[in-house]
Order: structure tokens, then C-alpha cells, then sequence
């Protein structure tokens, strides 16, 4: 016997394509574009989504039905609240210096569209491992897309990955620098982020053929 | 047989196939078609859009011209400026020239054969026929950069350009800003050290900068930037003979242009005034705004401030854009009344921006993306008043 059932797996593998938060329902692009100019930012920034949804998504499914819907938002927003500074606390405790460089962004994964978008749309209405099993799953393809744009964003512009020089040193003129090739400062910026952004959006939905909508 | 008959030849050969396009652009870009519409009554003019494109052409190669010789003018100047006391006999030498081809010439090249290049591949891969959009963005790349720009940069600004400013839209006439602009702005934030400073307006100074043969050219809108005058008089900033991004230095020349593209209806007169109107208004206001020692000379904007508004409109790319760039029929408002708001705007935020931008001297770039966005909205509300107008009109004679 399979370990997930194949209704199971789907809530895991559908997020990272057919049904991708970013690209496909075009949530959480906030964070998407302010913090992958690094790829090390954006796989915390991943991790950090995924456990928030994960544990999160069980705790409203473990209290939906003592929850009155008329507060349920309320709830929400404490579940989601506490988990955020468990992770914060965290972050700062054990890796100060990139919990610098995400700064505010860890606080708000509060307002991170798809947290709240998975606790309403699933968790309310299923039972926790299926609730756990979909925020895992929606965090990762969340997270495949911050790392693919976080990827661009690091070696286009700054010539690294993970902090490795991988094309070369700069200052020093070695690799690729040697022959004159410089780092696209644009890359940088946070509108060249909306734009990779949108040339993944653009790839996807034209080999996808799920998503190609009539004219 | 003619070039035209195995163009022709080919043609059939291919059609149908998903190289129809690019041959069908080969052949109709050289030759009238073999074939014309069939049937029925049509008004023939002779401005299809390839005529058109041509005519702006025309319009630019005096400042392609002019920009070959004064790439070679100012590097020779600023190694030895005895040459600048006696400008014409200096400036129209070959050696002069020479430089220019081989520095300006191959930026051309790669701008329309990158260009070119994507443009053809979207038309295979879309199957439609290539669209003749290119051939003055092409044209107009090359003179707005830096002469020193390397030609890879070149050809990736080339390509994001053509493919985020004009393809995701759906090609040529549906885009929402100016692809030649797009590329401009896309080098500026990409490589800020290639695209301002004193070093890259003047052929080989990068290469001998730290050097004993140092040799510098910082812009005048540089130099004004950092309260410093300049060397050059009125009627050198009128004539060009200044350093500057290839083809745009030369107010008079591209007047010369505006004159042309007016007087074959190609450019909008309405544009171009507006837009010089509006950097003049903005320059008087600064003017006046130092006459009244509101700013004084200790301020770092007074250098610029302090600049005649009527210098402001000769010197960096006010002019250029006014003519060549606003006026692109594409993402210039369509309206007249919507034509003078546009035009005023981009002189008025262009000297704005040159004058507050604290990273690089120049606005006109940014301020026709941005009016360019703003066009549209423009348009919406001219159109709207004159719906209501002519309501109220209508209400009037009914009552």
C-alpha cells in the first residue's frame, strides 16, 4: 500500500503546479518580491511559511468545529499570530543575521494571503492530516517559486548562490568577470522580481494545458 | 532571375510552413508584394507602416551622422582642447569618423540584428507575420545610449526590451510603453556604473580612467548637477558639439527632424510643442525660484536650478525625446486635447526629475515611460468631456 492515498497526494503535489498559490491564484506575491534577492532569504522565508501553514492548518482543523463562524477570522488571525512569533523568535535565536535581512516579512506572514486563504478555504472543512498534508503542500509550491525567482534573483544579480561567488569575484576580475561581464543591478530591485514573477506566470501558463484560458 | 523572383519563389516554397513569416518580411520589406487585394473599391495610400517607419528613419540618420563625428570629436577634445577653439574645421575630419564607425556602427548593428532576431522568433513561434515595429526602435537604441555601452549589455537591454516592453502585449502597436525607452530605462537600473558618471559619455575614457592618460567627459548636465560650470557656449549646446549619449546632442539637427516628421504628418506637432512648453514653464519656475534666493548657491540643486530654462531645453535628451520619443503614435495619447496634456507633462516632469534626481542628472527618459503609462487615462477623460459636452448640448436643445 502506497503511503498516501492518491486523493492524498494530490493535496501535496497539485499546489506546485496546476494549482500554484503564486502563479496560478496569484497570492502572497508581497513577499515573493521583497525577499528573493536572495536565495538563502527566500528558502527561510519557505521553511518559515511552511511550518506556520502546516501547524497552523492542523490547529483550525483540530478546533473547527468548536469554532463559531461568526469569530472565526479572530481565531484565525491568533493561531496564525502565536505560530509567527514562535517562528520569529526563532529565527532571531538561531540565525540572527538573516533574521535581519527578512526583517519585517517574518512578521508578516501574518497578512501572507495564503495562510488565512488555506485555514478558510480547507482547514475549516477537513480533518487535521489532510489539513496538514495541504499546508505542506501549498507552502512548498509557495516555496518553489521563491526559490526559482530567489535563484535568478541572487546569480543575475549578484553573482552568487548561497553567498558563493559562483561567477567569479567581482573586485578581484575573475570567472566570467574577467571577460567583462557585470552584475544586472535591476535584478536587485524589487520590480525586476514582479517581472521574473510574471515571465514564470508566462512560461507555466502557456505549456500548461490545464490553465490556457479561451480567448 | 531577380532577387525579387527568388525572394518571390521562396516565398510560395514556404508557405504554409512555420518559416512563412520571416520570408514574407524579407520580401515585402524590399519589394512592393506580387499580389494586391482583389475585389472591391479601396483608398490607396502610399504610408503603410513600413513607409512610415522609413520616414522616421530618415528623420534620425542626420543625428546618426553627426553623432559618428562628434564620438570621434569629443574623444579627440578631450585629450587636447585646443580642438575645441575652432570647432568646424575640427569636427568633420575622418579620423573623427572612423571612431564613429567602429563605435557607433556596431551598436547599430546589434541593436537591429538582436531586435530583428526576437522579432522573427515570435513570429515564427506566434505565426504571424513579422511586424515592422523594430526598425525605428532599432534605429533609435543606438543613439540614446552611451558610446561605450559594451554590446552585450546592449543586446540583453535589447531583448528584455523587445520581449517585456513590446511582445508580452501582444507586438507593435498594442504596446504600453516605448520599447526603445523600456531598453534605455532597463541599462540605466541595471548597469547604473555603465550609464552615468563622467567617464562613459566620451569614447575610451573608461578604459584609461586611473591611468596618466586619463581623460574625462562628464556631461554638462553633470557638471550643472555638481554646481560646476562649463566649458561649452550656447552655440556649441545648440549645435552638439557637447558630450552626450550618441545621436542626441545636437538640438539642431533633430529640430531639422521635427521639421521633417512634421511636414510628412508623421510626428504630432502638438506633442512636440507641448512637451517643449512644458520643460520651459518648469525651467522658469526653478529660475524664478533661485531669483528669489529661495535657493541659494550653497544648495545642491542650485547648479541646475540656477540653468536657463531656455539651456534646459538645449542641453541632455529633452529634445531627442520630445521629438523621436513622445510622439511614437503607439503610446502617445490620442487626442489632441489629450496630446498637449501629454506632451506638457513629460517637459514638465523631465526637467523635474533632471533637476531632484540626486543619482543622475537627466529625466526625459523616465517622465515619457511614465506619461507613456499615463496616456491612456489621459485619453479616457478627454473623450468622457466631450461625451458630456455634447450631452449637455443635446439637453439644452430638448429643453
Amino acid at each position: 500500500m502506497a503511503l498516501l492515498s492518491k486523493k492524498d497526494a494530490g493535496l501535496l503535489t497539485d499546489p506546485l503546479t496546476d494549482n500554484n498559490p503564486i502563479t496560478v491564484q496569484v497570492l502572497g506575491i508581497c513577499s515573493a518580491l521583497a525577499i528573493t534577492a536572495e536565495l538563502k532569504a527566500s528558502i527561510v522565508m519557505a521553511l518559515s511559511v511552511m511550518a506556520v501553514l502546516a501547524l497552523g492548518n492542523v490547529a483550525i482543523s483540530l478546533l473547527r468545529n468548536i469554532i463559531p463562524s461568526k469569530i472565526r477570522i479572530i481565531v484565525q488571525l491568533v493561531v496564525v499570530a502565536a505560530l509567527v512569533i514562535i517562528v520569529d523568535l526563532i529565527l532571531k535565536a538561531f540565525s540572527y543575521e538573516l533574521s535581519k535581512t527578512l526583517s519585517v516579512f517574518v512578521g508578516l506572514i501574518i497578512t501572507n494571503c495564503i495562510i488565512m486563504g488555506r485555514f478558510e478555504a480547507f482547514a475549516l472543512g477537513n480533518g487535521p492530516w489532510k489539513s496538514f498534508l495541504d499546508g505542506i503542500g501549498n507552502a512548498a509550491g509557495y516555496g518553489l517559486i521563491l526559490v526559482i525567482v530567489g535563484f535568478f534573483r541572487e546569480l543575475l544579480g549578484s553573482g552568487t548562490l548561497l553567498g558563493f561567488k559562483v561567477l567569479g569575484d567581482p573586485i578581484e576580475k575573475t570567472g566570467l568577470y574577467a571577460i567583462g561581464y557585470e552584475n544586472n543591478g535591476f535584478m536587485l530591485l524589487s520590480p525586476m522580481a514582479l517581472i521574473v514573477l510574471g515571465i514564470i506566470i508566462w512560461i507555466q501558463r502557456s505549456r500548461n494545458k490545464v490553465l490556457i484560458e479561451e480567448n | 532571375m531577380s532577387l525579387k523572383q527568388n525572394l518571390h519563389n521562396l516565398k510560395e516554397k514556404y508557405k504554409g510552413t512555420k518559416m512563412a513569416p520571416a520570408f514574407n518580411a524579407i520580401h515585402t520589406f524590399l519589394y512592393m508584394p506580387n499580389d494586391v487585394t482583389h475585389g472591391g473599391t479601396h483608398i490607396k495610400a502610399a504610408d503603410d507602416l513600413k513607409r512610415t517607419m522609413n520616414m522616421v528613419i530618415l528623420a534620425l540618420i542626420p543625428c546618426l551622422l553627426f553623432g559618428m563625428f562628434n564620438a570621434g570629436y569629443q574623444h579627440y577634445a578631450a585629450i587636447d582642447s585646443s580642438l575645441r577653439d575652432n570647432v568646424l574645421t575640427n569636427f568633420f575630419t575622418f579620423d573623427n569618423f572612423w571612431i564613429g564607425i567602429i563605435k557607433v556602427l556596431p551598436l547599430v548593428i546589434v541593436s537591429y540584428g538582436v531586435g530583428l532576431g526576437v522579432e522573427f522568433i515570435f513570429a515564427i513561434i506566434k505565426g504571424h507575420e513579422v511586424e515592422e515595429g523594430y526598425l525605428v526602435t532599432g534605429m533609435l537604441v543606438p543613439l540614446i545610449v552611451p558610446i561605450d555601452t559594451p554590446l552585450w549589455m546592449l543586446s540583453i537591454a535589447v531583448i528584455f526590451g523587445v520581449i517585456i516592453g513590446k511582445e508580452v502585449f501582444g507586438g507593435t502597436g498594442m504596446n504600453i510603453l516605448n520599447p526603445a525607452l523600456t531598453i534605455r530605462a532597463f541599462l540605466f537600473f541595471a548597469y547604473p556604473t555603465w550609464m552615468s558618471g563622467d567617464k562613459v559619455w566620451v569614447y575610451d575614457a573608461v578604459n584609461r580612467a586611473g591611468t596618466a592618460d586619463a581623460i574625462s567627459g562628464e556631461t554638462i548636465l553633470g557638471s550643472y548637477a555638481q554646481n560646476q560650470e562649463v566649458i561649452y557656449s550656447n552655440w556649441d549646446k545648440f549645435m552638439g558639439f557637447i558630450p552626450g549619449s550618441v545621436g542626441e546632442t545636437s538640438t539642431f539637427l533633430i529640430l531639422i527632424g521635427a521639421a521633417f516628421l512634421i511636414f510628412t504628418k508623421i510626428g504630432s506637432w502638438r506633442i512636440i510643442v507641448s512637451t517643449f512648453m512644458g520643460a520651459a514653464v518648469m525651467g522658469l519656475i526653478f529660475n524664478q525660484i533661485v531669483a528669489a534666493d529661495i535657493i541659494t548657491s550653497s544648495s545642491k540643486f542650485y547648479g541646475l536650478m540656477h540653468t536657463a530654462w531656455y539651456e534646459h531645453l538645449m542641453i541632455g535628451g529633452l529634445a531627442f525625446g520630445a521629438v523621436f520619443m513622445a510622439t511614437d503614435p503607439v503610446t502617445a495619447s490620442q487626442t489632441n486635447k489629450g496630446k498637449w496634456i501629454y506632451g506638457f507633462l513629460i517637459g514638465f516632469m523631465s526637467i523635474m526629475i533632471r533637476v531632484f534626481n540626486p543619482a543622475y542628472p537627466e529625466g526625459v527618459f523616465l517622465a515619457i515611460l511614465l506619461m507613456n503609462v499615463f496616456a491612456p487615462t489621459i485619453d479616457h477623460y478627454v473623450v468622457q468631456g466631450n461625451v458630456k459636452k455634447r450631452l449637455n448640448r443635446t439637453k439644452l436643445k430638448t429643453a
